[in-house]
């Protein structure tokens, strides 16, 4: 059962894992080049939704500097904590000015204590390290993304709290947004080639471009695969 | 002055990424397409320039840190230059210095007249990825230089789609594996950072110390292989015969001699800079799996190249085998084993490049780029031939050639690592190269010309001076080892004690 649970506190890995997998089997298993494309692409994107989720942190906002409302929020120090038993939002608040130079570091304390888990910073094996603190506010009941969508009570209102202050990790989305315009650029040098590839075999189907080389090459096809009469030219 | 020096460590790279598009504007009709040569020669050598200037004052003065943007290291990029990467820097910068001088007569005969600017401007990014995989000392940005290089090689490996269409296909095949390769890298990367909450190489050391989980240990995983993808590494390698062969010649005599070197480069970067000798699995990783496949590749991928007709196929294939050879060295986990693996890595790039330049320069004068159009070249382009066999004499590994150097590093390092069956294999996989190098230089020697062979003559000037520097590279530090034994042994020292 607590493995259960465990399984599906990570539902974004599994989200990850199964798309990964989906992507690589395209990639691998079709023949058809456009197919292939789409199926690195699917495989791409697993990718970019595993580093979106390790920065998410549920009722975190864009990090976005206010200097105003920082400084009030510092003389208010730690009395401006309106829920009882969350008192680390004030200190979190302080911590903010951190938070724009280290946003790793900061955004896993600021969990952790959000999350009123007296987690040890170097505790057990692998969801302690500061981003896994992700997971652990994901786990906790109040606060998870479901209850934010669906306004519910007091933990929408906890959440519009800790949104004044708690900020995702803005660098895995910042790297991300890298690797999208790489994943871009990936696609279009990929669909250009497919497009030449048609233009000189009149096919984009991987093994009738097999068996036109092979044509080329020998004259024959060696690997007979029951294909359909080949075009050698083009 | 001093101010200017300041920023050497980034000049290799902002000054050709400048550069590139600039080059992309040049005339590509006018003078026969030399301006936008000249105009990237001249860039790659002020790369060079910058690349040698570091190598000597990360020789003399130790480890330079260049902070992007004057942020400080581990939120801001840095560019960490110790001896292992000022080596490979170099290698990179200088064969680029030289292929980009070469390429003009190759690559106008191959390509559109009107692409010409373009392939130089595509040549230059290529490098600039290279050069940055190799100078930064940030993780994520090896990914985003591995992929500016990577996207530029898919293009210009499909400009051989001119000549034989099937460049298009290998390119698209590279494409798929490369992207595969890079986003497992980035897979990789994913898991470390969240492991530690950094992306800098020397933070990330720090940061993991002590920390032996199944999350940094998938990630070292996914790094090594993505990275191993990129550096064809066998079983990994298919991708890469075909785009050797099909790129145009001049293309396959950059990435031949710099791209795989770049990836095994990042292998051995994140194997003792980033993951350290503390994690017990990537001792076993090497032990258990890289040498084992490294083995394989030596054997297999040489056996496979005796029976290629294609030479630049062939070539390949040998690239794969002598990949396997820096991976054996270095999953012996010793210092002299790094060394070796330094020092191969460095003069690989340098004979692979003579090889493929002869090969550029045969298929430029014969047309043809089978075993068959060497025949008698001895008589009909000595100087060119005289290259090859300078350049095939120091791959098998004959004393007075860098082949030599590297080999005897790796055969005293296999022994004294107590690893004796190591050195038997290399010693027989370097033979299997006698037969494939051979088996060329017999027909080049010994075999009649064609009929045909009135019409061809000595390959230009511009093709025969990068060809001779880097043949007399390859015997000058065949005989002369203080720059390069000596570099690497200083840079596996300082690899292996931040390893600790």
């Amino acid at each position: 059962m607590d493995l259960l649970a465990f399984a599906i506190e990570r539902y974004n890995y599994w989200i990850f894992i199964t798309l990964m997998m989906m992507g690589l089997f395209i990639v691998i298993a079709r023949g058809n080049l456009i197919k292939k494309m789409i199926g690195l692409n699917v495989f791409q994107t697993s990718v970019f939704i595993y580093y979106i989720s390790i920065g998410k942190i549920a009722g975190g906002t864009a990090p976005i500097y206010l200097p105003e409302d920082l400084k009030a929020r510092m003389a208010h120090g730690g009395d401006h904590a309106p829920l009882p038993g969350k008192d680390a939002i004030g200190a979190g608040a302080i911590r903010v000015d951190e938070s724009l130079h280290g946003g790793a570091g900061f955004a896993g304390n600021d969990l952790q204590s959000l999350a009123g888990k007296a987690a040890p910073p170097e505790g057990a094996a692998l969801h302690s390290a500061p981003e896994g603190a992700a997971n652990d506010i994901l786990a906790a009941p109040p606060l998870t993304i479901e209850d934010h969508a669906g306004a519910a009570g007091a933990a929408a209102d906890l959440a519009k709290a800790a949104a004044e202050i708690v900020y995702s990790n803005p660098l895995p989305h910042v790297l991300i947004l890298t690797a999208i315009v790489v994943g871009i650029a990936t696609t279009a040098v990929g669909l250009a080639l497919i497009v030449r590839i048609r233009e000189a075999y009149g096919t984009i189907e991987e093994d009738e471009l097999e068996a036109a080389d092979d044509i080329a090459e020998f004259g024959y096809v060696p690997s007979k695969r029951g294909l359909p009469e080949q075009r050698a030219g083009a | 002055m001093t101010q200017f020096l300041a920023q050497l460590p980034v000049l290799p790279i902002i000054i050709p990424l400048i550069a590139a598009p600039l080059t992309m504007l040049l005339p590509a009709r006018a003078l026969k397409g030399r301006i936008p040569c000249l105009f990237a020669t001249l860039v790659s050598w002020i790369a060079f320039a910058a690349s040698a200037a570091i190598l000597h004052s990360v020789a003399t003065a130790g480890p330079i840190s260049y902070h992007m943007g004057d942020f400080a290291p581990p939120i801001g990029i840095e560019y960490r230059i110790d001896l292992a990467n000022a080596l490979v820097l170099t290698l990179v910068s200088g064969v680029a210095a030289l292929a980009f001088p070469f390429s003009y007569a190759s690559i106008r005969a191959e390509i559109d007249d009107h692409q010409l600017s373009m392939f130089y401007a595509m040549a230059l990014i290529a490098m600039v990825g290279l050069l940055g995989v190799v100078i930064t000392g940030d993780a994520f940005n090896v990914f985003v230089f591995v992929e500016i290089s990577s996207l530029s090689t898919y293009a210009l490996v499909a400009l051989g789609a001119r000549r034989d269409r099937r460049a298009l296909t290998a390119s698209f095949n590279y494409l798929v594996m490369g992207t595969i390769g890079a986003t497992f890298f980035v897979i990789g990367l994913g898991l470390l950072y969240q492991a530690t909450g950094t992306l800098n190489m020397a933070d990330l050391k720090i940061q993991l110390a002590g920390r032996d989980n199944p999350m940094v240990e998938a990630g070292f995983a996914f790094i090594l292989v993505g990275m191993g993808l990129k550096a064809a590494m066998f079983p990994m390698h298919l991708w890469m015969p075909n785009a050797y062969a099909h790129a145009p010649s001049a293309v396959a005599v950059f990435l031949a001699a710099t791209s795989t070197k770049v990836a095994v480069y990042v292998i051995i970067r994140f194997t003792y800079t980033v993951i350290g000798a503390d994690f017990d699995f990537a001792g076993a990783a090497f032990e258990y799996l890289i040498a084992p496949l490294a083995v394989m590749g030596m054997f297999f991928a040489s056996i496979v190249a005796i029976f290629q007709d294609n030479l630049k196929r062939m070539l390949a294939y040998s690239s794969v085998g002598q990949i396997g050879y820096m991976l054996l060295g270095i999953s012996f986990g010793t210092e002299q084993g790094l060394a070796a693996s330094l020092v191969h890595l460095f003069n690989h790039g340098l004979m692979k490049g003579a090889l493929f330049m002869a090969a550029a320069a045969v298929a430029f004068r014969v047309g043809s780029e089978t075993c068959d159009g060497f025949r008698g070249l001895a008589r009909r382009m000595p100087w060119t031939a005289a290259a090859f066999i300078i350049a095939a004499l120091s791959l098998v590994g004959v004393p007075g050639t860098i082949g030599f150097i590297s080999k005897w590093q790796l055969l005293s390092a296999a022994f004294d690592s107590g690893r004796a069956w190591a050195g038997f294999l290399i010693v027989a996989s370097s033979l299997l190269s006698v037969i494939y190098m051979g088996r060329v230089v017999e027909l080049m020697t010994l075999a009649p010309a064609p009929d045909a062979s009135a019409a061809v003559r000595e390959a230009p000037l511009s093709m025969l001076v990068p060809m001779a520097i880097l043949v007399a590279a390859n015997i000058y530090f065949g005989l002369s080892t203080e720059l390069t034994v000596d570099l690497a042994e200083r840079a596996a020292t300082s690899l292996m004690g931040a390893a600790r």
